[in-house]
């Protein structure tokens, strides 16, 4: 095992792509951990005079219009933004993982009813679906993250039902039925643990996905009220964008980057965990990450 | 015939589609904090008694749930979604006043992101492993991580503060008292800025997926032989590779259908583009939710029947699909 584990973190850091993604991820989480050390207090507070341009002398980011420090909003944000990431995700995966295990490992009707479901919620408009969630169940962090999770565990189900459907005609997983053990026993421990690493690439690129999500419902500011978010920042600085671009500027770049180095990480990982078909996979991973429909 | 079955069976995921969006619809309206007839009237709490008592008997609120879900289905079947008690009028005439500039706006997006990602995808596979290649497959992964809203926030600093080329919002010049051309040519100088940015996503979306199968099919036997043969480069490109490579993105492009209306809500704002997505985020912020149930029941209609269309033009693409349902 203990090999296993070094050649994948070697095959890792041999692509530039990943270590920078690693690298950027490393600094968002430590902002996120240090947040209450580097910007002690709320970080809505007003500090500085305001619309202090970026590279003002105490004050790297500027300040927004009411003197608000933007860096302080930044670091805080990266709290909020990885919070609602991971955890929506998290729900998403575990729905996702174990309604298509079901599918994919009994086929037949239960397969047929859980597509069928599956499909329903693939082909509704999503992002319309969560802003409608987090409207009516009143705008906060668990409405987010329920939002969010509820528009995003379809790809996984497809994901994990088309690893079950190959895997349990596989000899281990026919000895199992064979010796007598239960459907449920055989799904969680013999075929479970082997679909694990296109689970972990999905994941990857679904907090990703999740972020950009968050972001888009705070930016028309349904966001947490009691929370910085990057994108409740680029549209509270929206009405100044003519004057103050970085205020929505700056917000917007730490999205991205911090998007993009999921990305990288998500590539990373889909190569050193499949080295012989990853790129074979690039296709079929685009397309199951994004896909619906046929099957 | 096999066609036909095919179709039908489609059809009859694409209810099954639409009825779901009913029984959503109508479980948000009993989910929500309070009193559900006051969230069909509208305006939370304030609409007068009166009022509310017709709400309650239209609705059937005091009979049993499967009735009122069937109450419910016959009122959406006839298209008759209530009164918006904002604007004081029937959701459906403000939904059909504003569905056009959404449809030309989404449409547009559409047609530039598949022109533009299909020839950036055959243009990086033609010239797989060059820079050119490299610098394709990297701005479309940048694209890829961006916020829609953000890059239109950034479009609008660059092309119309800075530059001054294009108009930052609306549809049509305030006052200027177009008509004829000039008015369609103003409308598409507005179009330009958010259609482009609606689009971009699937821009990055189509080159990565046409570069990937174009290398794919590349590879592939028949390519060979028809090159073997000494088929000119330019017709095995136009008759070999692009029709198969393309297939993949006629099943992308009923996926952007929901993405587009999604996309819409967000770039409509930034943009100050008058159709429902904007309404849309109006409707969230007067607790309109009458209205906005409205426009996610027809946006889901609309993305179901894009699905269908995807469907015959699959069948007609790609002969050898099996026609499963």
């Amino acid at each position: 095992m203990k090999t296993v584990n070094g050649s994948f973190i070697r095959e890792l850091l041999r692509q530039p792509a990943c270590v920078i993604g690693l690298l950027i991820m490393l600094m968002v989480c430590l902002a996120a951990i240090a947040a209450p050390w580097l910007f002690p207090g709320d970080p809505w507070r007003m500090v500085a005079a305001p619309n202090l341009p970026p590279l003002s002398p105490g004050y790297i980011f500027g300040t927004d219009v009411l003197g608000r420090d933007v860096a302080a909003g930044i670091v805080h944000g990266a709290r909020v933004s990885l919070l609602i990431g991971c955890v929506a995700t998290l729900v998403a995966v575990l729905v996702g993982t174990v309604l298509g295990a079901f599918a994919g490992y009994y086929g037949g009707r239960i397969d047929d009813v859980i597509m069928r479901f599956t499909e329903i919620f693939q082909t509704i408009p999503s992002f319309l679906l969560a802003l409608l969630l987090v409207a009516i169940f009143s705008p906060s962090v668990y409405s987010i993250v329920l939002a969010i999770a509820i528009v995003s565990w379809p790809s996984v189900t497809r994901l994990v039902r088309a690893e079950f459907m190959s895997i349990r005609t596989r000899d281990y997983v026919k000895a199992a039925i064979v010796g007598g053990q239960s459907g449920t026993r055989i799904v969680f421990s013999q075929i479970l643990p082997n679909t694990l690493s296109p689970i972990v690439v999905i994941s990857s690129l679904m907090v990703a996905t999740a972020i950009l999500l968050e972001s888009a419902i705070s930016f028309l500011g349904l966001g947490d009220r009691n929370m910085v978010s990057w994108g409740f920042m680029i549209g509270a600085g929206r009405t100044m964008i003519r004057q103050n671009w970085w205020l929505s500027a700056i917000p917007g770049m730490a999205i991205f980057l911090t998007v993009l180095a999921l990305n990288f990480i998500g590539d990373g990982f889909n190569r050193a965990l499949n080295p012989r078909t990853a790129r074979k996979r690039k296709v079929a991973r685009l397309i199951a990450a994004m896909e619906k429909g046929t099957s | 015939m096999e066609r036909l079955i095919f179709l039908g069976g489609r059809s009859i995921k694409a209810l099954l589609v639409v009825f779901a969006v009913i029984v959503i619809n109508f479980m948000l309206i009993r989910a929500a904090p309070g009193d559900p007839a006051s969230i069909l009237a509208g305006e939370a709490g304030a609409a007068d008694a009166a009022f509310m008592e017709q709400v309650r008997k239209e609705y059937g609120l005091d009979k049993p749930l499967p009735v009122q879900l069937g109450l419910y289905v016959r009122q959406l079947a006839s298209f008759d979604f209530g009164n918006s008690y904002r604007e004081n009028r029937p959701v459906k005439d403000i939904i059909i006043e504003r569905l056009p500039a959404t449809l030309l706006l989404t449409l547009s997006a559409f047609v530039a992101s598949i022109l533009i990602g299909i020839s950036l995808g055959v243009a990086a596979a033609r010239r797989a492993g060059t820079w050119v290649d490299s610098l394709i497959t990297a701005v479309s992964l940048i694209f890829f991580a961006m916020p829609l809203f953000w890059i239109g926030l950034l479009a609008i600093v660059l092309f119309s503060v800075q530059l001054g080329w294009l108009p930052a919002y609306g549809m049509a010049s305030v006052g200027a008292g177009l008509t004829g051309l000039e008015a369609v040519l103003d409308v598409a100088w507005h179009l330009i800025l958010p259609a482009c940015t609606l689009g971009l996503f699937y821009v990055a979306v189509y080159t990565r997926v046409t570069r990937a199968s174009a290398i794919e099919v590349m590879e592939q036997d028949f390519v060979k032989t028809a090159r073997s043969k000494g088929v000119s480069e330019r017709r095995i490109w136009r008759h070999h590779v692009l029709r198969n490579a393309i297939l993949p993105v006629i099943t992308f492009g009923s996926l952007q259908a929901g993405h587009l209306i999604g996309g819409s809500v967000l770039i409509e704002t930034v943009f100050a583009w008058p159709g429902i997505g904007r309404l849309a985020f109006d409707a969230l912020f007067q607790r309109d939710y009458n209205l906005l149930l409205a426009i996610f029941f027809v946006s889901a209609m609309i993305v179901v029947f894009i699905n269908l269309i995807a469907d015959v033009l699959y069948t007609i693409a790609d002969p050898r699909i099996e026609l499963q349902t």
